[in-house]
């Protein structure tokens, strides 16, 4: 890559919290399957998304992340029984949080799969990497350089 | 509990807009148990409005501190060695905790953050109903332990009105009619005789028709 085309095209930054039980093996997964998925997404293993809250989503975005991914076990799969529907709903509050402050609700998603799906988060961190890409920075960054 | 709810953004905005620097104040007690305005959702809200005001390009500063109570004096004295700091108070405690911090400390602008609801229980998790009126003479000895004033529409006294519909309030399907479930749990009780027992017309006065209402305890007091 030139250095002209990493000045000129955003590269966001993507935190996603991922269940120890599904989508942090289902990454192990994509790396054993040499499935490629953009290095923007940096990973933090939770032990269930059901541990994600509220404030965990709005701190990644406060502190620098463009988008934030919940990636959790599928409908029904959970290893404690309904953590993942637990973080569905957080996510779902969350993302009216940040369209009440301008935000933008786009920036928080959620996504389930299973342990072997490598295919899976690949995909899906790919899809989310190029959804906030095309948003365009978190716009608290502009903000903050005018308030400097 | 009392219960409360977070108001919203927008309104929080106009609020914090012409301070620097405030101290996001958080309660311990009912607030935190309703989920409105405990030590969590004061992380929250500071993040949020942290947010909101870095995108208008705008600076603040928000410092957190959650107290055990806000509606007692000395919890309240604790924001003495800290206030100064501030150019306002935003608190996220119900009415009396943002009125007894207003008292506290007179030069300082105190704004509340939550709206006070009503005295509530917990029907289960992230469900509040209100369940009492704090009316001051408490009628739920002869009511099965289920209130009228508070659970009635019209807050009657003497059984329900024709708007009583298999069970359900008129107001909306989804309430229940106070009198039926009055009757219900006094027939369970076997304490129907009850509910022939006329109940005088109610003096609002210790409910708050008399003014502002205050407990002295002598034996209490310093």
């Amino acid at each position: 890559m030139s250095s002209e085309s990493s000045e000129t095209q955003f590269e966001p930054i993507i935190v996603a919290f991922a269940c120890h039980y599904c989508a942090y093996s289902a990454a192990d997964v994509a790396g054993s399957m040499r499935l490629s998925y953009p290095a923007n997404v940096k990973i933090i293993k939770v032990p269930c998304t059901g541990k994600v809250d509220t404030i965990h989503l709005m701190r990644a975005l406060q502190r620098g992340a463009d988008g934030v991914l919940v990636a959790g076990c599928l409908e029904g799969d959970c290893h404690f029984k309904t953590g993942n529907l637990r973080a569905q709903k957080r996510v779902a509050y969350v993302k009216a949080l940040l369209d009440d402050i301008g935000i933008g609700s786009q920036r928080v998603d959620m996504v389930t799969m299973s342990a072997g799906q490598g295919q899976a988060f690949a995909q899906a961190a790919s899809e989310f990497t190029e959804k906030i890409r095309a948003l365009g920075p978190n716009p608290i960054k502009d903000g903050a350089a005018k308030a400097a | 509990m009392i219960t409360a709810e977070r108001k919203p953004i927008e309104e929080i905005m106009e609020y914090v807009a012409p301070f620097k620097k405030i101290l996001l104040l958080g309660c311990n007690e009912c607030v935190t148990v309703c989920y409105a305005g405990g030590r969590k959702e004061v992380g929250i809200l500071a993040s949020a409005l942290a947010m909101a005001m870095m995108k208008k390009g705008q600076k603040i500063e928000i410092d957190e501190m959650t107290l055990e109570r806000q509606c007692d004096p000395e919890y309240v004295e604790e924001l003495a060695r800290v206030i100064d700091q501030y150019d306002a108070v935003c608190s996220m405690a119900c009415g009396c905790g943002v009125q007894t911090v207003a008292a506290r400390y007179p030069g300082k602008p105190v704004l509340p953050m939550v709206n006070t609801e009503f005295m509530g229980a917990s029907e289960q998790q992230g469900v509040w109903a209100e369940r009492c009126r704090g009316c001051g003479n408490c009628v739920l000895a002869y009511t099965g332990g289920i209130c009228p004033i508070a659970r009635c529409s019209k807050s009657l006294l003497n059984g329900p009105c024709g708007g009583s519909d298999n069970g359900k309030c008129e107001i909306d399907p989804s309430v229940d009619c106070a009198w039926q479930l009055i009757w219900d749990r006094l027939k369970s009780l076997g304490q129907t005789d009850l509910y022939s027992r006329i109940m005088e017309p109610k003096d609002w006065r210790p409910a708050g028709g008399g003014g502002p209402r205050k407990i002295v305890r002598e034996d209490l007091m310093s």
